[in-house]
């Protein structure tokens, strides 16, 4: 029933690891392809460790800002914990790339509950297409966590209705200001993310 | 009078309700903005606050920004106030009143409903405070909407000189879209303040001559509201179902169920119930799909207009198309096409956590170790303390009422709680919105209650604004900073009643814990250091755990901060032969700002300053 001409991208992970600005950056991508879109923003506490999502939704035409439960085409998952917990917003044999870098919260930590034994195994017995890389150590190797963010979104580059060119190109605008070094880097990150996910 | 900026027309902006509500007060010449922080409505201060062309500030709480407002319309100049749905409830009192007076300049009340409850201690709808005083209620679908119902608002408000609730919910304030700014308006001529007793002042002589000139007003709205551009029908090829709808809800419908015709309600009340009538008359069925109670359901079936409503769609939350499907679908005389879904999967869940390192860790680590204790909450980040590891709250309902409670909780003990000693726990900002009146009632009637009032400088729950108890207005400059000691004084607790603490100090902070509640007399502990988001704050270098010292013990886990996490866990038979859980812990030393709290509560000392901090980076963070 949803209009076909829109894509659907779940962007999820934890507070504080660029899911915000991964999902504005693809906004303002499809924003300079023309096309309508509506982006969820964080709301309130959730930004203390909290789960982080933001629905982005682009085409002709854009109706509601939330992407009904599988109708997603794709997950872009920062922790694999959050790609099981939102793999069911996915429509079947949607693609998700998922961060393989764990990030247990204090509840697990201290034994109230417990981190699944092995999120990807669960993942791969879904009808998904799933990818996924060490994102997270990548990035501390590249030298800032930070990173994580532009490799998740080379990560995705070649699956979207527009070039990776693109992309990249409104990602590095953001750190035009901030000097050629970060550009390079950021630069390096996203194509890592274009190649490394397997 | 302030030159407004013109903006560039047909502008495409990506920017979020919220942005977009900020952006078209600047351009309808609205000449004084107030608010008072508060979720999903925040931001919308912070982005006038980027406009020198108007005076804009963050209140006190929401009654002084509306009354702000009211003085500023009265004068002549267009105002706004914004707040979240529980504000509002807080503003009502002067709400109650200024309908009766009416707006001089274009008077604008933005509040912003929480639906869903994604960070509210209640789910209302706002809608009500139009129908209870008698006020137009706009209800944008999106950030466009967003954009071009404020700028209206500020013209229906001078063209009926009536205030104008614009409602927003979460789904428009935190959702980005695609906004066209239109020209800023002319400055409107700004009449000045006009000395108006019969108007102005509200004593009952006065008063009732204005209560018709109301009753009056509303028949000319309802007039209005069969008229008005803003209430529009989308139509659709299938007429089996026809549906009445306002705000988020709208795009959720026309997502859901893409035929069928829409009314689409900008000016949701007074209602236009002729034009409902004859769209009623259109379409074999009628449904009124409203978020969140069933007003204008309730409404329409009075003026005897067959629809269903809540018989068909739940009372709570936000209506999606997820929602709407399944439940409407039948309607349509549509099987509901199960589309296989990927079968949801079970994980642990992610509460929100206190930052690492704040100032509030200290106090429930003390609060939790502390027995025999009633404590009376508030709201703001220390609310967590009710949660893991702490579980050292006992109740949360409104700003302010952790010390009225308390005073009913002492007042009110029952044979058998005399031992124990009631404290309440409230946060500088909320102390300084509505808590001040409580201590003075804990003064006034002597109650023994010990105040625990969290100075961390900000308003640390909606993003570290800045407050009164910071010294920083809303643009940052520097003004009066409130001196909490002196003003608990004022409110009549004796000088020596009051302790000033540093709350990374556990020691001083269970001394004065235990002196305070001893003493059967209002008494205040106030902590003085900053909300770690914030510029006050600064970093240390990070702690380490020696894992040979390590015991295992998980007292520095009853710390609560984030930066330490268990490596380990092993469960060891005692000499007695019970059996004892040992959890080993490691600190992210990344996360970690050394502020030395948890190495308080290690006794063998393994909790160290890490050395390499680089080298530790990269292979201890998990
Ligand atoms: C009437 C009302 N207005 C606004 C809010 C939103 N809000 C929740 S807590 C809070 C203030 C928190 O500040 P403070 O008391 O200083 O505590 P902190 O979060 O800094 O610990 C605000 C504004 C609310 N819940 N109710
Ligand atoms: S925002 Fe400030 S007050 Fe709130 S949890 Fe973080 S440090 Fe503490
Ligand atoms: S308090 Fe010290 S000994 Fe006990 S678990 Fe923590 S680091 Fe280990
Ligand atoms: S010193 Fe301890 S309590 Fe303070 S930030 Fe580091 S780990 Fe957290």
């Amino acid at each position: 029933m949803t209009d076909s001409a829109v894509t659907n991208i779940l962007v999820a992970g934890i507070g504080g690891q660029g899911v915000m600005t991964a999902a504005d950056i693809l906004a303002t991508t499809a924003l300079a392809m023309g096309l309508d879109v509506k982006k969820t923003e964080v709301a309130g506490m959730a930004q203390r460790g909290g789960v982080v999502t933001s629905h982005v939704r682009f085409g002709e035409k854009v109706l509601s800002p939330s992407i009904p439960p599988g109708e997603a085409e794709i997950l872009l998952a920062f922790e694999p914990a959050e790609a099981l917990r939102w793999s069911s917003h996915l429509k079947q044999g949607g693609l998700a790339m998922v961060n393989t870098f764990a990030q247990e919260p204090p509840v697990v930590s201290i034994g109230l509950f417990d981190y699944p034994d092995d999120p990807m195994g669960q993942l791969a017995e879904l009808p998904l297409e799933v990818h996924h890389y060490d994102a997270g150590h990548a990035a501390i190797e590249l030298g800032d966590r930070r990173l994580i963010n532009s490799i998740m979104l080379g990560a995705i580059a070649d699956h979207l209705p527009f070039s990776a060119d693109v992309l990249l190109d409104c990602l590095l605008q953001r750190f035009q200001r901030k000097g050629e070094k970060l550009v390079a880097l950021n630069r390096e990150a996203f194509e890592l993310g274009q190649h490394a996910f397997s | 009078m302030n030159a407004v900026n013109p903006v560039t027309v047909a502008q495409r902006q990506f920017i979020s309700g919220n942005e977009a509500v900020a952006q078209a007060a600047r351009d309808a010449g609205c000449r004084v903005a107030a608010a008072y922080p508060g979720t999903p409505s925040t931001e919308i201060l912070e982005y006038v606050a980027n406009y020198p062309e108007l005076y804009s500030e963050w209140s006190i709480n929401e009654k002084v920004s509306l009354e702000v407002a009211i003085g500023a319309s009265m004068s002549g100049s267009r105002a706004l106030c914004a707040m979240k749905h529980v504000g509002l409830n807080v503003a009502s009192d002067a709400l109650m009143t200024q309908t009766l007076i009416g707006a001089v300049g274009g008077l604008v009340i933005i509040v912003a409903d929480d639906v869903g409850l994604s960070s509210s201690q209640n789910e209302q709808d706002s809608r009500y405070w139009g129908r209870f005083a008698h006020l137009p209620v706009l209800e944008p679908s999106d950030a466009q909407d967003a954009y071009d119902m404020t700028r209206a608002a500020f013209d229906i408000s001078e063209q009926f000189e009536v205030p104008v609730i614009v409602r927003l919910t979460t789904r428009i304030c935190h959702v980005k879209g695609v906004v066209e700014a239109r020209e800023a308006t002319e400055a409107p001529q700004v009449g000045g303040f006009q000395k108006d007793p019969a108007r102005f002042v509200m004593v009952p002589g006065n008063a009732r001559h204005r209560i018709p000139m109301m009753m009056e007003r509303d028949n000319v709205l309802r007039d209005f509201a069969e008229q008005t551009e803003l209430n529009r029908i989308d139509p659709g090829s299938n007429t089996s179902m026809g549906v009445i709808t306002s705000g988020a809800a709208y795009f959720h419908v026309r997502e859901a169920f893409p035929d069928i015709p829409v009314f689409k309600l900008g000016f949701s009340h007074p209602a236009p119930v002729e034009r409902i009538r004859e769209f009623a008359a259109s379409v074999d069925q009628l449904v009124v799909v409203e978020e969140v109670e069933p007003l204008l359901e309730t409404e329409l079936k009075a003026a005897g207009i067959t629809l269903q409503g809540k018989e068909l769609l739940p009372k709570v939350g936000e209506l999606t198309p997820s929602v709407l499907r399944p439940k409407l679908a039948g309607m349509l005389g549509e099987a509901l096409q199960d589309a296989e879904l990927i079968p949801t999967t079970e994980v642990f869940p992610r509460p929100p956590t206190m930052c690492v390192a704040c100032p509030h860790l200290g106090i429930y680590y003390c609060l939790s170790h502390l027995r025999n204790t009633i404590i009376s909450g508030d709201i703001g980040c220390y609310t967590l303390g009710a949660g893991h590891p702490w579980n050292a709250l006992d109740t949360c309902i409104s700003m302010g009422a952790s010390l009225s409670t308390a005073v009913g909780l002492d007042k009110g003990r029952a044979p058998g709680d005399e031992k124990k000693s009631v404290i309440a726990v409230i946060g500088d900002s909320t102390f300084l919105h509505m808590g001040m009146q409580g201590l003075l009632d804990i003064t006034y009637n002597q109650a023994n209650v010990t105040v625990l009032l969290l100075d961390n400088r900000a308003v640390g729950m909606t993003g570290g604004q800045d407050a009164p108890s910071s010294g920083l207005n809303l643009h940052g400059e520097e003004t009066s900073q409130v001196d909490f000691r002196k003003l608990c004084e004022a409110l009549g607790v004796k000088s020596e009643r009051i302790t000033e603490v540093n709350p990374y100090e556990l020691p001083t902070l269970f001394k004065a814990l235990r002196t305070e509640t001893k003493i059967a007399e209002p008494s205040v502990i106030i902590t003085n250091q900053p909300c770690v988001l914030t510029e006050r704050y600064s970093k240390l270098p990070p702690m380490t755990v020696e894992a040979d010292k390590c015991t295992g013990c998980s007292n520095c886990l009853d710390v609560g901060c984030p930066a330490i996490l268990v490596e380990r866990r092993e469960t060891v038979v005692k000499p007695n032969g019970r059996e004892k859980e040992l959890s080993f812990v490691k600190i992210d030393t990344a996360a970690c700002t050394g502020c030395d709290l948890c190495t308080n509560t290690c006794a063998p000392d393994a909790i160290v300053p890490a050395l390499n901090v680089n080298a530790i980076n990269a292979v201890e963070v998990k």
